[in-house]
């Protein structure tokens, strides 16, 4: 038996497969992944992430810290309760972790993985003596995110009448702290618009029974994993890891890289990097199968400029046939995939193909 | 729906047989393997005229969790296939036993039934995986 969340019961009466995730008893669906998947797309779900690490900063140097230990810039959260997504790197430039960071009223807040939790926690506090910080994680909290184009209207009427105006004149990106301590973002990891709920474990199941009965269905890990593979969202441990630098994994948007003062873990490495001849560099891309067969992670890719990897692959549901994000190098141009022996042809695209329902991919990556 | 009917034959490879009235071989595979692949998405079924002996890879299932090859149960040449699963592949979670069938076999030697597993035992075998 793994650990549980404050929604272990409401799982098993609502008829989850449980799995095993990182030591977590976590829904991977409850009955079919495809119709939860396509519910998102096309309604609401509702997913309990609970086993998601919070960690809160407190401290007249909290700002000073996050900006040593985070590729973007928390300079930019000029706005209480904005977001920033952010990779955390070691010192070769390689991804620790990719993570949201909230800044609060007081302080800010971090939402890291859960299979890193350990790694990043032991991390974080080493780094963190040197600094007027405190850091708190928050495992009294649970997490639920509620997706799809009827999430906001539906969780704007379950809501407490006083936290409706705030919830709905939520800017994208951006969160606001409400009473009990109640934390609601317009973040997210479908490519849909929604909110997560960060409240009180104690809260949790009385909200998930609201928003059932609301009409939101509980959507499993599986087609949360297929969600944000449409939505071109990097999952850590498959798209990158301690051996990437954001360069590889797509991710180079997440480096702030200006003021140069700001020397950031990592920056460094990273500089040295890209002063290098990078035309034949490892990049992450997209890459489409619209034929039969499906892309799956570890398949050998063969391209015109070199080998590859698929990092993440699956069947997209709302294509209907499969897509994956690879590492292969740059400006490759013609792309096949080992298929269980068959070299496939497939189509090298940008590394995003759902928003909001549509595809949105239609033209190959440079 | 029963999870194992007990008018079929099955391999410990999860298909199940059924002799129909011309004493040809439908096959398809179980229940309790459609549950364990999740949501089904392609079915590659053999050419017809196939000659497979048992044990044969002969078909592959493709749901999103992964790849999983389909073994003859017994012998024979395929003389039909299930045509609906190439469009509607899920048909194979929704009716295993029924409109999810891959493709029926004119058996070579019928004897090769006796191998097979009953119903019970299947249920048996299942239970303790």
């Amino acid at each position: 038996m793994g650990k549980q969340t404050p929604l272990f019961q409401k799982h098993l009466t609502a008829g989850a497969k449980m799995v095993n995730f990182a030591g977590w008893d976590m829904p991977i669906h409850y009955g079919s992944q495809l119709q939860e998947h396509n519910h998102v797309r096309q309604h609401a779900g509702v997913f309990d992430v609970s086993h998601m690490t919070v960690i809160d900063l407190t401290g007249s140097g909290s700002k000073a810290f996050l900006q040593v230990l985070l590729t973007n810039d928390v300079e930019k959260l000029t706005v209480i309760g904005r977001a920033l997504y952010s990779a955390m790197l070691n010192t070769q430039g390689g991804v620790i972790d990719d993570l949201i960071v909230y800044r609060l009223n007081d302080g800010y807040r971090l939402v890291v993985n859960c299979a890193t939790r350990e790694k990043d926690l032991q991390w974080i506090e080493g780094l963190a003596s040197d600094f007027k910080v405190k850091i708190t994680e928050r495992s009294d909290l649970a997490i639920l995110a509620v997706h799809g184009p009827r999430s906001i209207d539906i969780v704007c009427d379950i809501l407490p009448p006083a936290m409706v105006v705030p919830v709905r004149e939520l800017p994208n990106f951006t969160g606001v702290e409400l009473p009990g301590d109640w934390f609601i973002a317009r973040t997210g990891y479908t490519g849909e618009r929604g909110v997560e709920l960060i409240i009180p474990g104690e809260d949790a199941p009385e909200l998930w029974d609201l928003l059932l009965d609301a009409g939101v269905i509980p959507v499993g890990l599986g087609a949360r994993d297929t969600l944000r593979l449409e939505a071109g969202m990097n999952l850590y441990g498959h798209d990158m890891d301690e051996t990437t630098t954001p360069l590889e994994a797509n991710m180079e948007q997440t480096v702030s890289w200006q003021p140069e003062s700001r020397q950031f873990i990592g920056r460094e490495a990273l500089s040295k990097i890209k002063q290098q001849d990078l035309s034949n560099a490892a990049i992450l891309t997209g890459l489409v199968l619209e034929g039969r067969g499906i892309l799956r992670e570890g398949q050998t890719v063969e391209t015109d400029k070199g080998d590859g990897v698929i990092t993440s692959g699956t069947f997209s549901p709302t294509l209907k046939h499969s897509i994956a994000l690879a590492r292969i190098p740059a400006g490759s141009s013609s792309c096949l995939v080992d298929i269980r022996g068959t070299l496939t042809p497939v189509r090298i695209v940008k590394p995003n193909f759902v928003r909001f329902g549509k595809k949105v991919y239609d033209q190959d990556a440079g | 729906m029963s999870n194992f009917p007990d008018d079929l034959k099955y391999a410990n490879s999860h298909e199940w047989v059924r002799i129909d009235d011309d004493g040809m071989a439908i096959i398809g595979i179980s229940n309790h393997a459609q549950e364990a692949l999740g949501d089904i998405v392609f079915v590659e079924l053999p050419e017809l005229e196939t000659v497979a002996d048992v044990k044969d890879e002969i078909a592959v299932v493709e749901s999103v969790k992964a790849a999983s090859d389909v073994y003859a149960p017994i012998s024979g040449e395929v003389i039909a296939i299930n045509d609906t699963l190439i469009e509607s592949p899920e048909t194979v979670n929704t009716d295993p036993y029924g409109e999810g069938w891959f493709f029926k076999l004119k058996p070579s030697d019928l004897s090769e039934l006796d191998e097979l597993l009953d119903a019970d035992s299947y249920q048996e075998f299942c239970n303790e995986e």
